[in-house]
């Protein structure tokens, strides 16, 4: 009877992570020009950061033209790093459109977010162009090669980075990390929620 | 003994809920429902909200089917608050559902419902606030209701029409293209037996 129950619920697992496992509900903003990696292992890289540390600093080159470095917002604002792990992507594509509805909701809680990813300016032009206009600026951590999301310890073995957001305050102190399953995207009232902390 | 007694009731709505998923897996998972098709059995969460209870002619909380909605004809929009495209069209869809609202001979017979594939309750409720979404938006944070209809790319519509006897039938089902809230109100209609 035992064997029986542990093995419905065998069945049962493995059924929920098939079911878990492939949805994206793409959007047909990218038409059939979006690769699917297939599944990818959940986490794989090491934090070198955690909370409470001083952010890491770093210029990165940004599509709009120029770069951007962290910097230049210290005192001024909170800023959240969206990394995504790779642009032309199902989950990947289907995540910054959600933060370019929600301006509000940043600026409400003085912050900016800085979009990046370890992909070529040109590959991000074009693949954020399909967006619509973005409100924020999307950087490239190409080159060196995925050196910020290293710093950050959010680069994976195959040179992706992962799906990982973090917090850092006016200060430049980090307040929130979050990595991500890279197959799924993570849920934005998390991070509206840890914006709401920021200026209480 | 004890132990193996309370491991049974876990074990068998594990297994109960695997198998309603494996039948979508099996059978519903990869192509979308077709015109002439009937829906596959999805289970709907009954909206919190009364305004959109009341517009879809629910009484119960819970859940609801599709042909339980109280109308001759529902036009499902499947979404997400992260589609571009969904973003874009949302005002055009709003002024169908003002269309249909402001036209006697249609608002009891025609209703809208939008389908958060992937949104959370709290993402759906943001797409809806942005675009003033006038009608009832369902979260599926799961994506198990998607799973379903076949995992079909945003925007995607689909028609049912709803039989006096309670069957229902598919009459429209295709992604995008929404080209305008006239035209693709005169397409139901025809394609309905509404008009």
């Amino acid at each position: 009877m035992k064997k029986c129950g542990n093995l419905m619920l065998v069945f049962g697992m493995i059924s929920a992570f098939l079911w878990s496992a492939t949805a994206f509900g793409l959007s047909d903003a990218f038409k059939n020009n979006i690769y699917n990696p297939g599944i990818l292992k959940p986490i794989d890289s090491v934090l070198k950061v955690e909370v409470g540390d001083r952010a890491p600093g770093f210029s990165l080159p940004a599509i709009s033209g120029g770069r951007i470095s962290l910097g230049r917002y210290r005192g001024k604002k909170n800023v959240v790093l969206s990394f995504v792990p790779a642009a032309w992507t199902p989950v990947c594509s289907d995540q910054w459109p959600g933060y370019n509805i929600v301006k509000d909701i940043f600026d409400k809680n003085n912050a900016i977010l800085l979009g990046i990813t370890v992909d070529n300016i040109p590959t991000l032009f074009a693949w954020t162009n399909q967006m619509g206009k973005l409100w924020f600026p999307v950087l490239s951590d190409f080159w060196p090669h995925g050196s910020v999301a290293d710093r950050y310890g959010v680069l994976r073995s195959d040179g992706l980075s992962e799906r990982a957001i973090f917090v850092i305050d006016k200060k430049g102190i980090i307040r929130y990390i979050g990595v991500n399953n890279i197959n799924k995207r993570p849920r934005l009232e998390v991070l509206v929620k840890e914006l709401e902390r920021l200026e209480k | 003994m004890n132990n193996i007694m309370k491991g049974i009731p876990m074990s068998v709505a594990t297994f109960i809920i695997s198998l309603a998923l494996l039948h979508c897996l099996a059978f519903g998972s990869k192509l979308p429902p077709e015109k002439g098709d009937v829906l596959p059995e999805i289970k709907i969460p009954v909206p919190v909200n009364a305004t959109d209870r009341n517009y879809l002619g629910l009484r119960s909380i819970g859940f609801f089917k599709i042909p339980q909605i109280k109308a001759k004809v529902v036009i499902i929009e499947i979404f997400s608050m992260y589609c571009p495209h969904c973003q874009r069209e949302a005002p055009e869809i709003n002024r169908l559902y003002s269309i249909i609202e402001g036209n006697p001979d249609l608002k009891d017979k025609i209703k809208l419902i939008g389908i958060g594939a992937g949104n959370s309750s709290f993402e759906v409720n943001v797409f809806k606030e942005k675009y003033n979404v006038p009608f009832p938006l369902i979260p599926d944070v799961d994506f198990s209701i998607h799973k379903c209809l076949g995992e079909v790319r945003t925007p995607y519509f689909l028609g049912v029409k709803i039989n006096d006897y309670g069957t229902h039938q598919i009459f429209y089902s295709k992604l995008g293209e929404f080209k305008g809230a006239e035209l693709f109100l005169d397409l139901m209609l025809q394609l309905s037996g509404l008009k």
